[in-house]
């Protein structure tokens, strides 16, 4: 019975995972994913198959079929280029503009930084809504209707990209480090280059994949300013494939699987750095 | 704090998480370098600070302005007029607003609190430390994160279809009715909560796995000294630890919640949000008033209101979290 005793020690009763556990993980592993594979089963088959009062469960052979539809319902590679450049844009811009600000928070003097800070802070509470209907008038004012200028403009800073740097700076970065440079001789730009921006690289990155997926995600806004499809971002391009009378499911998963899996891809590489990412960002209690 | 971080190649070491800084070190956040000069600091914000103006700030004062006025679009020289509390008054009275705002409430309570009890289920099994496969369970979990909102609810769509959808063939399998997700009010309300809880549930599970793993492990080790059993340990341990992420779930949820629009949006299929407007939500019907109606007016008063709303409920979240803290002392 030692084994058993030793087993125990170094588990102790709390720490134990059950089958029960298991089991939980397991199948919101499965639901998790189900959706995807059913995007690709419905996307390959015949709208008959689909509607059959026995429902298929493994993919049919129409994919490409179906896709190659989806391109002549909508312009899909204009969609996806469309999409990109502003999720580039968007996602460096955020960065570059919130490490600046950040930094300058959280190490910086000057007259009004707290005030200024909390009132940033404080418009993180506010919807977006509320704010949409004079930005609209304004987008529309400038002559961006139909360009991408009218997603990219308005999305260049946040505050929650502001908030985000500041924490990681205040938090990554010590004080006397920059205190031993500036001593050196080293001035505010030359600190900020060669001392901070090295150190916040990481989660300057992560801020860049959030800012990135919710540009790329984003629906409202988009279907809101875009009407020419030659603008349309992939969120805008996706209800146009409803248009129909009578809804072929096939096409609409097939353009729902097109629009989904340059992220699933992107999240292979990239995704156990969103999950420290989030896990970062709580709250802790 | 051992697995706090799942632990990328790159990652360093010596990085803390953003939000424990108060522990860590002695001088207080935020509390900036002296020998730097501060003045460099106008040249930092001032990008940031410019645009938040325009495109973050001004837009809301402005819009909030406009609830005031009536805009006439068939008027050749004074588009705007001044109304006053008009649009409040008959918002009071609009029939669509109250079903609107009805139906926001109910998808908000019904993706709200299961999503919370699971995701903190789940993060309780996530915890433990000798779970296998770590890094795989807590990324698979986020990726119903990563897709857009209209892919999932053309999926769900599909999914919850009253004649040949999924949902409703397991239904007919055990003997029952179909049930129709998107005429019958309830049901319709319980598939967009589906997709808004399959969307969001792993993110949050993540948010309060990393909130209990900042529990220390000494309180587990005694209250099991103490004869406490694993649902104790949970209700007297964990859930005490979780207060503070609890309130900022339910914060950002509410936020959130409000703002639902694509889900119902393409589940009804038209801006009304279904024959009954059963599927219309309150952002629904701002944007349906002030872009499709051009009642810009009217659309910001909604605006108005939900943020009201959001302020109200965050007050409530605060006082009550506040109110239970102290008592546990």
């Amino acid at each position: 019975m030692t084994s058993a005793t030793v087993t125990r020690r170094r588990k102790p009763k709390w720490q134990r995972v059950s089958l029960f556990g298991y089991i939980t993980l397991t199948l919101v592993a499965l639901v998790s994913v189900f959706p995807f594979y059913w995007m690709f089963v419905v996307a390959s088959q015949t709208s008959d198959a689909i509607s059959s009062p026995t429902p298929v469960l493994i993919p049919g052979g129409r994919f490409f079929t179906v896709i190659q539809h989806v391109y002549e319902v909508v312009p899909f590679n204009t969609a996806l280029l469309n999409t990109t450049i502003v999720g580039l844009t968007v996602a460096v811009a955020q960065v570059f503009f919130s490490a600046l600000a950040g930094f300058a928070f959280a190490k910086l003097n000057f007259r009004g930084s707290k005030f200024l800070i909390l009132f940033v802070i404080g418009t993180m509470m506010l919807p977006s809504q509320l704010g949409i209907i004079k930005l609209f008038m304004m987008v529309s004012e400038a002559g961006w209707l139909d360009t991408l200028l009218a997603l990219i403009v308005p999305a260049l800073v946040t505050a929650f990209g502001v908030f985000w740097m500041r924490q990681v700076v205040d938090a990554q970065v010590p004080n006397e480090l920059l205190e031993a440079a500036s001593i050196d001789g080293a001035g505010v730009l030359k600190i900020y280059w060669s001392i901070v921006l090295p150190i916040i690289r990481q989660s300057g990155f992560v801020l860049g994949l959030f800012s990135f997926l919710a540009s790329w995600n984003d629906f409202l806004w988009p279907v809101l300013v875009l009407q020419s499809p030659g603008s349309w971002t992939v969120q805008a391009a996706l209800p146009q494939l409803k248009a129909a009378y009578v809804i072929d499911y096939s096409l609409n998963l097939g353009g729902a699987f097109m629009a989904t899996a340059p992220l699933l891809l992107l999240f292979v590489f990239v995704g156990k750095r969103l999950v420290s990412g989030v896990m970062d960002g709580a709250v802790k209690g | 704090m051992a697995d706090l971080a799942v632990k990328g190649r790159s990652r360093q070491k010596a990085a803390p998480s953003p939000w424990k800084q108060k522990k860590r070190k002695p001088s207080k956040p935020g509390s900036g370098v002296a020998s730097l000069n501060g003045k460099w600091a106008y040249v930092f914000i001032a990008p940031f600070i410019a645009m938040f103006l325009i495109f973050g700030l001004f837009p809301v004062v402005f819009s909030t302005q406009l609830a005031f006025y009536k805009y006439d679009p068939l008027s050749l020289e004074q588009t705007w007029s001044w109304v006053g509390l008009d649009n409040f008054k008959d918002i009071l009275a609009d029939e669509t607003f109250w079903i609107s705002l009805g139906n926001t409430f109910e998808i908000w309570a019904l993706s709200t609190f299961p999503q919370m009890i699971m995701a903190i289920g789940f993060a309780a099994i996530l915890r433990s430390r000798f779970l296998r496969g770590k890094t795989f369970w807590r990324t698979i979990l986020l990726v119903p994160n990563i897709t857009s909102v209209i892919a999932v609810a053309i999926i769900f769509g599909q999914l919850f279809g009253r004649d040949f959808g999924m949902i409703n063939t397991a239904i007919g399998f055990f003997g029952l009715e179909h049930i129709d997700f998107i005429e019958n009010s309830f049901a319709s309300h319980v598939a967009v909560a589906t997709m808004i809880t399959w969307r969001w549930v792993g993110y949050n599970s993540l948010i309060f796995l990393a909130s209990m793993l900042a529990i220390p492990d000494e309180l587990y080790e005694s209250a099991s000294l103490d004869g406490a059993g694993a649902w104790k340990q949970f209700t007297n341990v964990t859930l005490p630890g979780l207060k503070n992420t609890i309130t900022f779930v339910l914060i950002v949820g509410t936020i959130g919640g409000l703002q639902v629009y694509a889900e119902p949006l393409t589940l009804a299929g038209d801006n009304g949000g279904g024959s009954s407007h059963q599927l219309s939500t309150l952002t629904m019907y701002l944007y349906n008033e002030s872009f499709i109606n051009a009642r810009y007016g009217y659309g910001a008063t909604i605006g108005i209101l939900i943020t009201i709303i959001v302020l109200i409920i965050s007050l409530i979240n605060f006082v009550v979290t506040r109110r239970v803290a102290s008592e546990d002392k």
